[in-house]
């Protein structure tokens, strides 16, 4: 089954609902287009596609089956229904702008939860992600299986109106990535919550984004988590400090953490297990770690984040491939070649820039056509903010394109 | 160009490439009601720092947020005053 709604309430039903009926259980995100939809049926083996009115008129479903979702569902009465341990799959952006689908099962998504930790009726969870990354089911799983309450978000709301709304709802536990949480303090409105419990994950949480909310937020707890939808949940650090303390790596626990060729790699019972379709591509390497692909350094007693291994781009938690942006510049007609890379920002960690080399000096202004065509053919976060042109770019030994990020 | 003419200059040139149409630019405007969402405002500060060599986000791990766009451009009129001090100082 394909959960595939606008809404994120009729997906929370569906998912309550069909969990240990369906024997495949995709979370459509919101940004999953119509382009990539027959892949992800066809990959998937989608029998049949939960939609909701607002997607109702989906067309490009192959065989698929459609079933309309709505939020005021009843239950059926007594039926006979086979139990199964239904295989959750969730879908991460992909070299080529088609999605990854990621398999996982309740038990693997669960694994991170601590029974009896932050669980009750008292506690009323939010998140500024949607509920269909990794990041957000995390939290809507926290809420439903330690049956306290959630309130979820609208990607249609104003940050500001959302704030407001967590704040009369009495929200207690909320998470975001550090730049979900630079948007709520540049609100107006960012006093309107008083959690318990402040959570940062996604993308690299900077020394400036913890003192931030530690002043804003002085009753609540602040910690960031590193987490991925492959490695699952790895680790919280809860000490007010970025990065995380050595001693970690190679500590015994529920994770393994060590560090091998610079990048952080994990064990557990958390990690997803494999890729569906695809090329058959290892999840994780033979001694059963993944490798999270994000570089650290260790300084002193701590490992400080540094990036991405691949090149890919995070920009507030969304993956952003270069050579998807790349394929796109390259269909300007004046375009010989183009690297698109990562430069910091305070504001969402990173921005996408490109490096291109014309094939000969040009008339008109290219550059705004190579950001138009972007515009029309990539999600915003994947236009590059600034377009440079330079007269080569390096390319490695191997004739690959040498990346480095800024 | 004054910081603050240079700041608004380049809102509504990332305005014009988003094909947002900007509310009057006053100060008490709220910068996430200005047009631009967070990934905006983030181009905004990279753009800044090519124009005026300035990031005053990424020179502290004390940080003030801005919540308005006059908070925005004050936040980069003291950075550019103490650049001018800490230059004057070596002179």
């Amino acid at each position: 089954m394909l959960v595939l709604t606008a809404d994120q309430l009729a997906a929370a039903v569906a998912l309550i609902e069909l969990d240990g009926i369906a024997r495949r259980l995709i979370l459509g995100t919101p940004d999953l287009s119509a382009e990539h939809v027959g892949s992800v049926v066809a990959q998937g083996g989608v029998d049949a596609v939960v939609l909701d009115q607002a997607l109702a008129g989906f067309e490009d479903l192959g065989a698929a089956e459609r079933i309309l979702c709505r939020v005021d569902i009843a239950p059926a009465g007594d039926v006979a229904l086979d139990r199964c341990d239904t295989e959750w799959v969730l879908l991460t952006s992909g070299t080529t702008g088609a999605p990854k689908m990621i398999s996982h099962s309740l038990a693997s998504l669960a694994a991170p939860i601590k029974p009896g930790q932050n669980q009750g009726a008292d506690i009323v969870w939010a998140t500024f992600y949607d509920i269909r990354r990794y990041g957000g089911l995390q939290i809507f799983l926290r809420a439903m299986l330690g049956r306290g309450s959630m309130v979820l978000s609208s990607s249609a709301e104003p940050p500001g109106d959302y704030l407001v709304r967590l704040g009369q709802r009495g929200v207690t536990h909320i998470s975001g990535t550090p730049s979900h949480w630079r948007r709520a303090v540049m609100s107006p409105s960012a006093h309107a919550i008083s959690p318990r419990y402040v959570r940062l994950s996604g993308e690299i949480a900077d020394q400036a984004i913890l003192n931030t909310l530690r002043a804003f937020y002085p009753n609540a707890g602040v910690g960031h988590a590193f987490a991925s939808t492959e490695a699952g949940v790895g680790f919280e650090v809860n000490d007010g400090l970025e990065g995380f303390p050595a001693s970690m790596v190679g500590a015994p626990g529920d994770v393994e953490i060590k560090v091998e060729d610079g990048s952080l790699r994990l064990r557990s019972a958390r990690t997803a297990t494999r890729y569906v379709g695809g090329e058959g591509a290892a999840l994780t390497a033979a001694d059963g770690f993944v490798d999270t692909g994000d570089i650290v350094e260790r300084r002193g007693d701590r490992y400080y984040f540094l990036g991405r291994r691949s090149g890919v781009i995070n920009i507030g938690g969304l993956k952003v491939y270069p050579e998807e942006v790349e394929a796109v510049i390259n269909r300007h007609p004046a375009v010989r070649m183009s690297v698109v890379r990562s430069r910091r920002s305070p504001i969402t960690g990173a921005l996408v820039v490109a490096d291109v080399v014309l094939k000969e000096e040009r008339d008109g202004d290219v550059k705004r056509e190579i950001l138009q065509i972007c515009h029309e053919n990539l999600a915003p976060h994947k236009v590059p903010a600034t377009v440079r042109f330079v007269p080569a770019l390096d390319v490695a030994a191997a004739g690959k394109l040498a990346r480095r990020d800024a | 160009m004054s910081i603050k003419s240079t700041v608004i200059s380049e809102i509504q040139q990332i305005a014009g490439e988003k094909k947002k149409t900007l509310p009057a630019l006053t100060d008490d405007l709220v910068l996430l009601e200005s047009g631009l969402d967070s990934l905006g405002i983030a181009i905004l500060v990279a753009r800044l720092e090519e124009v005026l060599g300035l990031d005053p986000f990424t020179e502290s791990d004390d940080i003030a947020y801005p919540v308005t766009l006059g908070d925005f451009i004050t936040i980069y009129e003291n950075a550019a005053k103490s650049r001018d001090v800490d230059s004057g100082k070596t002179r």
